[in-house]
């Protein structure tokens, strides 16, 4: 073919390629800023015209992971009046108080951010779990009505979250299960189940059902096989899979807004919740979705070649 | 079929006999998960279907009086909730014909020989893994009228996108298509791909234009696989809650999952958002049944 192509063609194909990477800058534009924006000092993160050079610093950092709280105490009148006016501060309830120092605290974000760690892996690991046990169910055994459980399984993730969480809301509060880790673990896993159900059987189809016949006559029973020779075959599967699960459960904000405010509360309703706080800093909130998309930018690459067949649930391998 | 080499040790045989049957694995391999679905997805909505018929309010603790068909009965005729079901529709047209376009397009542009297209490839697909919320909240920044730098670089003057009623919408969309046209690019470039490459030759061969080219042979092969994404994305975009929700507080930017929200979780009309909430349901699983149907057909292919 490059033999016969033509000048015209050459030039198109130079011109496609100039396009598509001015496409890329463009779509990478909005992370690049949210990275950027982490580093700047304060005064710079709200320019006209935007700041792009400028000498990167960790205050934002700092700023997310502490917070000051200010010592007092309480005096008469007249030591008030006397005091110099750095030292005078007006309590919330007009009561008049003299400054003695301030106190860092570490600031919610790491609390945050440990929830959704921990709420994230471990849904992951008992969605992927169950899902890896069911797919190879489906893959390796007549099972009747296979495409209506199928469909079932499929249905219940494609369910809009404000739907399922009215009902599941009444029913937490019942038990005492609102602002709960296992709350929102028990969420995700569902939410996480059908998908890794269906991936899962997606690589289990793939792997040569000789493997463990071979394994049978050499007398192992069903479940030695499962366990020596089908799931290491399937652990590349295995590990996209945990991946595209933990991605969800870390993103996901409408559960957690309703479900949590506080002791359970993800990163996701967390971080806008700071713009209601006074003024906002917007090195601060960049600094702290830094930190949040950093997991996810290194799993996508680790996942680059799964990602098509993630998206369609197994549907489209390549 | 190969199934039968496996059913054959099924029972009696003497691999079977040495540990568990093939049956005792297969119902304890299916019947857990499909129980925590039942018990943790399909109880809730049962209980739900049957707040849906009283007038119960979670903020008090009044007793939950049957009223019949009455909550649907007034949702279906409020025009407020037509138009949250206006604005949604509007949105799913705008935000899906978006990344249709631009997914598409990028994907013809990225269906041939280029440098590093691995990398360029995963680069563009970073936006749709994240965390719509979060970053969602960055494009307010972006989209800020006295210093976002969207306005900036487009000579935008002070045009508030976020505050203005009738951009609201369209900001949110934007953001949207910023975030999921790669996705419809993804499955386009599959479906690019696939297209055997002699068919191009026999066109050139004919001397097809390029036009003829891209009608008769590239769309009609890749059709199937572009409706898969469309369908999929307007599911996801009719479903839509946080980006909206985080973006903007317009009426003209309350999507239904919004108004849901807001009427079960601040308004606390529990049995009333119930009734909506069933039928926002049987909207997504008609949708969910149209995508099924496309999927198993062009994985039959």
């Amino acid at each position: 073919m490059a033999a016969v192509r033509s000048r015209g063609q050459l030039v198109a194909n130079r011109a496609a390629i100039a396009a598509v990477l001015v496409i890329t800058l463009v779509f990478l534009a909005p992370i690049y800023w949210i990275g950027s924006t982490a580093f700047k000092p304060r005064a710079l993160a709200t320019t006209v015209p935007p700041t792009v050079f400028f000498a990167p610093e960790i205050t934002p950092f700092i700023k997310l992971f502490t917070k000051r709280v200010q010592l007092t105490k309480p005096v008469d009148e007249a030591t008030y009046n006397a005091a110099p006016w750095w030292e005078q501060r007006i309590l919330d309830n007009g009561e008049r108080v003299l400054r003695t120092g301030e106190n860092v605290q570490l600031s919610a974000y790491p609390s945050r951010f440990m929830n959704s760690l921990i709420i994230a892996i471990t849904s992951t690991v008992l969605a992927v779990g169950m899902g890896t046990f069911t797919a190879y169910g489906f893959s390796r055994f007549r099972v009747k009505g296979e495409q209506d459980l199928l469909f079932f399984i499929l249905s219940t993730r494609m369910l809009p979250p404000v739907v399922v969480a009215i009902p599941m809301f009444l029913m937490y509060r019942a038990v005492g299960m609102t602002d709960t880790h296992i709350g929102l673990i028990i969420l995700y896993t569902a939410f996480n189940l059908s998908f890794s159900v269906w991936l899962m059987k997606g690589f289990m189809d793939e792997i040569p059902k000789e493997y463990e016949e071979a394994a049978l006559v050499d007398g192992y029973t069903r479940m030695q096989a499962f366990f020596k020779i089908v799931l290491p075959e399937a652990a590349t599967g295995i590990a996209a899979t945990a991946v595209f699960c933990f991605i969800t459960a870390w993103n996901e904000y409408a559960f957690a807004l309703i479900m949590t405010n506080r002791r359970a509360q993800t990163a996701p309703p967390f971080i806008p919740s700071q713009l209601g706080s006074g003024v906002i800093d917007w090195t601060v909130i960049a600094a702290g979705t830094f930190l949040f998309l950093l997991p996810v930018a290194i799993f996508t690459f680790a996942l680059r070649g799964h990602l098509l067949r993630g998206v369609t649930f197994g549907a489209i391998r390549k | 079929m190969a199934m039968a080499a496996m059913t054959r040790l099924d029972p009696g045989s003497r691999a079977a006999s040495r540990g568990w049957s093939d049956l005792a694995i297969r119902n304890m391999f299916i019947i857990p998960t499909i129980a925590f679905l039942i018990v943790f997805n399909i109880f809730p909505l049962i209980y739900s279907l049957g707040y849906s018929f009283t007038d119960y309010r979670a903020s008090t603790n009044q007793a939950a009086n049957f009223v019949g068909l009455q909550n649907y009965r007034e949702l279906l005729g409020d025009e407020f909730i037509w138009n949250n079901f206006v604005v949604t529709a509007k949105y799913v047209i705008v935000s899906v014909t978006g990344q249709v376009v631009v997914g598409f397009g990028i994907a013809l542009l990225l269906n041939r020989a280029i440098p590093f297209k691995g990398l360029i490839t995963t680069l563009l697909l970073l936006p749709m893994m994240m965390s719509m919320a979060v970053v969602g909240l960055f494009w307010k920044l972006l989209y800020d009228p006295s210093w976002g730098v969207i306005n900036y670089v487009f000579h935008l003057g002070d045009f508030a996108w976020l505050s203005n009623r009738d951009a609201a919408l369209y900001a949110v969309a934007i953001t949207d298509i910023w975030m999921w046209s790669p996705f419809v690019m993804l499955l386009s470039l599959a479906g690019l791909s696939a297209v055997p490459k002699h068919l191009y030759e026999a066109a050139a061969i004919d001397r097809a234009g390029k036009f003829y080219t891209f009608r008769r042979i590239t769309l009609p092969l890749v059709a199937p696989i572009l409706l898969i994404a469309i369908i999929f994305r307007t599911m996801e975009a009719f479903k839509t809650f946080d980006l909206a929700y985080v973006m903007s507080s317009q009426d003209t930017t309350e999507l239904i999952s919004i108004r849901l929200y807001k009427m079960a979780f601040q308004e606390w009309q529990t049995g009333r958002s119930s009734a909506l909430a069933y039928i926002v349901l049987i909207m997504v699983l008609a949708i969910t049944n149209i995508y099924v149907k496309y999927l198993n057909r062009v994985k039959e292919r």
